[in-house]
């Protein structure tokens, strides 16, 4: 219960991060996590390129290559954007509306461990047999057809991880909703918890189409059920629509706070407070509502009949309004700011142009009779990398830079930035833009080689090269990490000058209690607002400094997702026949309710941080503030 | 210090000059060049939808360029606190009507077309004689070839569908295993083939694909089906109707034996050895295992993708797996007796196989 300053062991730090319930330190785990499945998703799209440079490369034969293409796809969704968008969520929500942690922190750990065994689990099909390989979108006829046990993994795999997000979604409902420091509306909550608190209930509704979707699949393939196939009297089509219920959401899940990021970068570094704030705060509910109601333009070809067809294109036509209203809303933000292009900003200006490129390509696949033609080609691989990368990646790149000195206590370097950037963003386009015309030319995706008669040639080459610099851009970036990891040098509580909300308020990073006395909230942009009337002390509180009661950390979260993780092994090899897979399956299952309930029994009351122990350590940021300050002074002469 | 605009220009500038020099495609394959109606008022909607599209870009190119441009730091001095403008209902009002409008622009074509494309109503017309008015073809999608029934005509050929240009062409299409997507770019936008319901549609063909550099359009399955989806290629010819009708009789005539040895000698290891699964008259009933072959003479392709001569023919019968992974097509072994097919086989069966035609 010491500060988080003191020097550890590597042992005890290892354990501090097993049994961790803070939600900074769960950023940091999902911020790690989230990044080696990035790379590892990276490292399969560039074999998928390598792979399609050239007409008729036997670079990966044809099934490797379809299982490089499900788990690039997989991954990335799943295993990387989701999880460093959550690692954001966790390192920024709660400081963002001054609460001390989140609702639950126990279930937050929860949360991490399953998503970490669920992808570990899935990524280990590649050792064992073989990756799944029918597509993240796993379309039912051609996964029950599939051989070995990729499916399993993919359905298995995602099941586990998925409870942990739909864990996550809840917690940060509830924590938005109760936690709130005084003051702190809900027409005063910065951008990027707003766009937390939709995706979360994104999460909540839209998780379970995936889960039931997925219990049907682990049923029919390891169980003997039925339920899509098609010689039994069972529909595949469902799968479709099970899938895509979800999977439409998904998009807005990982798109939203997106958007919020962007929101709070545009504010900074404009110096300016959001313009129409509350638009965008509409728009984020309205793109959150409406997300629900547009699955099937996924399945325009599939054969819904024209009346469905024509419903769901006019619905999703509709969304293009408030993702319009939002972009003008940013464009108006920036219109007579005070523009400082820092790399967050960087990422921020690019990101309009790359994604209304993305948006507009939508609006015409939206065009159910013009979607015919798309569908399924490379127009539409175009289009949602130009959604995600453009829109996600972009702003999962540019919350690393903005957030990094509040989750780790130092700067990224910015001049390795910059070239990250630009490397990034114009191998995006190189890769990406030319893929508009493929897809109009004729090619249809997830094919793993294309004759030279086919006209492809030129095009392919180019989108290769585009990748490639987006490789170099990914490792310079890494290279800036363990750079800036190895300098260490310290910075204050709002390196970036122009915060405006209470995160930046508090030192980087923050203690393990956060606020030491609750802040009281007097408008949005809280800390913009004490700033700008000249508060010195940086805050106003909403409380005298008392005692804080903090909850202890906990081995249990980690247990109970290893006992589902190995439970999992038992349920797939079951199917076998081997005779060790029915009790490891219980086993597992033993070990995974046997930790709730000693959870459940064992009374675990936390611990007080006492208000001599918080006036102890507040010296010590003082002092550690004034020698930053000294540091400063000194290094600049 | 930003060099970010002007670099953004020169590479845009580079890829509409690549994009301009390469041209749409080719003919045989892009939804660039509309070979027939339903093709065509797809593009059309590309068209129109591309124009509102780029309108938007212009327009926010030009508020984006401007405030980048006109509110750097640099310029407006590093000490300026900017005013802390709350919003403006007005600008709302008109940033959600205007895209409305548009919006508006494109549903009424959309929903129009929908129907449109969706329209089969005529497909079971007959005339006083009791004949349908209207082609239909079945479609089935297998691991991983078409197959394409005339069931007015009673025939059936697999790999290159034939047919009439100038007519509306109706399709029913379904899966034999796992789901498959038909596609025809440049005729049409794609259509589903489903294991559980039988999907229709109809296209049409407004040329002659003999004036095609490559003689056939080319036909694609656009759903991921397994290893080789993306060999599950084929092709389309189209002819007047008056070929068509000629090629229609000649398929449904019974079929000349080979008059060469070889040929002959060719056929006897077929009948042995293929006959199970590869039907050689189209007008049979159905194996339901491999493609019909009556025609394989007159194709452009082997297996859907390959160059059509003897030694790819040959190559692709004595092992089948190395060219489409994942086929249904035993292996020689399996059918020969456990033993590969000799050279002196595969030269027979070669050239009984490019023997069998109907064209001339």
């Amino acid at each position: 219960m010491s500060s988080n300053s003191q020097k550890k062991g590597f042992g005890a730090t290892i354990w501090d991060y097993l049994t961790t319930v803070d939600h900074k330190k769960i950023a940091i785990l999902y911020l790690i996590s989230g990044g080696f499945f990035f790379l590892v998703g990276g490292v399969e799209a560039m074999m998928i390129r390598i792979q399609l440079m050239k007409a008729g490369n036997d670079f990966l034969s044809a099934g490797t290559y379809n299982e490089v293409l499900t788990m690039h796809g997989t991954t990335m969704i799943f295993l990387a954007a989701m999880p460093i968008l959550l690692a954001f969520m966790n390192a920024v929500s709660p400081l963002q509306i001054g609460a001390r942690d989140v609702a639950f922190p126990f279930l937050n750990s929860l949360g991490f461990w399953l998503f970490f065994f669920g992808g570990i689990f899935l990524n280990l099909s590649w050792f064992l047999g073989g990756a799944p390989d029918a597509g993240w979108t796993n379309y039912a006829s051609l996964a029950l057809a599939s051989e070995g046990h990729g499916i399993d993994f993919y359905s298995l795999g995602l099941t586990i991880s998925g409870f942990g997000t739909l864990i996550a979604g809840i917690n940060f409902l509830v924590t938005i909703i109760n936690m709130r420091a005084p003051g702190m509306t809900y027409m005063r909550m910065p951008l990027f918890t707003w766009t937390t608190f939709v995706a979360s209930a994104l999460i909540l509704l839209a998780f379970p189409p995936l889960t039931v979707g997925i219990f049907f699949m682990v049923f029919d393939r390891l169980f003997g059920a039925n339920f899509f196939d098609v010689t039994m009297g069972g529909n595949t089509i469902i799968w479709e629509h099970f899938f895509w219920i979800f999977g439409h959401p998904e998009v807005y899940i990982l798109i939203l706070p997106a958007f919020g990021i962007f929101s709070e970068i545009f504010a900074i570094f404009s110096r300016k407070r959001l313009f129409g704030y509350t638009a965008l705060v509409f728009a984020t509910i309205l793109i959150g509502f409406y997300g629900f109601m547009v699955w099937a333009h996924h399945m325009f070809t599939v054969g819904l009949g024209p009346t469905a067809n024509a419903v769901f294109a006019l619905a999703t036509m509709i969304i293009a309004v408030p993702t319009g209203i939002k972009i003008f809303n940013w464009l108006l933000t920036i219109w007579g700011g005070n523009i400082s292009f820092t790399v967050p900003m960087i990422y921020a200006v690019a990101f309009i142009p790359s994604f209304v490129a993305g948006g507009v390509t939508g609006v015409m696949q939206a065009i159910a009779p013009l979607d015919y033609q798309l569908h399924d080609s490379y127009f539409i691989v175009a289009h949602f990398h130009y959604v995600i990368v453009g829109g996600v990646v972009l702003a999962i790149l540019a919350g690393t830079h903005l957030y990094w000195p509040k989750m780790f206590g130092t700067m990224l370097s910015e001049k390795l930035g910059k070239w990250t950037f630009w490397f990034f963003f114009i191998g995006f386009h190189l890769t990406f833009f030319i893929q508009h015309f493929l897809g109009l030319m004729g090619m249809p995706r997830r094919v793993y080689t294309f004759g030279a008669d086919q006209g492809w040639d030129l095009f392919n080459a180019i989108s290769s090269a585009g990748a490639l610099l987006m490789a170099i851009g990914i490792l310079i970036l890494l290279v800036n990490v363990v750079m800036t990891v190895m300098k260490g040098e310290r910075v204050g509580n709002d390196p970036w000058g122009d915060g405006r909300t209470l995160e930046w308020a508090i030192p980087s990073p923050p203690p393990f209690y956060n606020f030491a006395q609750t802040p009281l909230v007097r408008g949005l942009d809280p800390y913009w607002i004490e700033k700008m009337e000249g508060n010195k002390e940086g805050m106003v509180y909403a409380e005298p400094l008392g005692d804080i009661h903090m909850p202890n950390g906990s081995f249990i979260p980690f247990v109970i997702s290893l006992g589902m993780f190995i439970a999992a092994f038992g349920a797939m090899y079951h199917t076998d026949g081997h005779a060790w897979a029915l009790p490891v399956l219980i086993g597992g299952l033993a070990i995974t309710f046997g930790s709730m309930l000693v959870r459940s029994l064992k009374d675990d009351l936390g611990f007080h941080v006492t208000k001599e122990e918080l006036i102890a350590d507040n010296e010590r940021i003082q002092r550690e503030a004034r020698a930053l300050e000294g540091g400063k002074k000194g290094g600049l002469k | 210090m930003m060099k970010g605009p002007k670099k953004w220009r020169l590479f845009a500038l580079m890829t509409a000059l690549l994009v301009f020099l390469s041209g749409c495609g080719r003919e045989e394959i892009s939804t660039l060049i509309p070979a027939g109606k339903v093709a065509q008022d797809q593009f059309n909607l590309l068209i129109l939808s591309s124009i509102v599209m780029l309108f938007v870009i212009v327009v926010v190119t030009i508020i984006y360029v401007l405030a980048i441009v006109k509110f750097r730091r640099s310029k407006v001095g590093e000490d300026m606190i900017p005013e802390q403008v709350e919003g403006s209902a007005r600008l709302e009002f008109i940033w959600t009507a205007i895209p409305i409008v548009l919006l508006l622009i494109l549903a009424v074509p959309t929903v129009y077309s929908t129907f449109d494309l969706a329209d089969v109503t005529a497909m079971d017309a007959q005339n006083e004689d009791g004949v349908a008015e209207n082609l239909t073809v079945n479609v089935t999608g297998k691991l991983y070839w078409w197959e394409f029934e005339y069931p007015e005509q009673e025939i059936r050929t697999a790999q290159e569908l034939v047919v009439p240009t100038g007519e509306r062409v109706y399709f029913n299409l379904i899966a034999a295993d796992v789901k498959h997507s038909f596609w025809i770019p440049s005729v049409g936008g794609k259509l589903d083939v489903n294991p559980e319901n039988v999907n229709t549609f109809y296209l049409e063909f407004d040329k002659e694909s003999s004036e095609l550099e490559e003689g056939v359009y080319f036909g694609k399955c656009a759903e991921l089906c397994g290893p080789s989806h993306a060999l599950m290629d084929f092709k389309v010819k189209t002819l007047n109707r008056e070929d068509f009708d000629a090629w229609v009789a000649a398929m449904q005539e019974e079929q000349a034996a080979p008059t060469e040895t070889l040929a002959q000698e060719g056929q006897e290891i077929f009948e042995q050895s293929c006959i199970s699964c590869h039907a050689v008259n189209s007008a049979g009933a159905p194996t339901g295992f491999g493609p019909n072959l009556t025609t394989f003479g007159d194709r452009t392709t082997i297996a859907g993708f390959m160059e059509h001569d003897e030694e790819t023919l040959k190559n692709w019968i004595a092992d089948p797996q190395q060219y489409k992974p994942g086929n249904l097509m035993p292996a020689p072994e399996e059918i020969n007796n456990g033993e590969p097919f000799s050279d002196q086989e595969l030269d027979a069966l070669a050239a009984y196989l490019m023997s069998l035609k109907v064209e001339e």
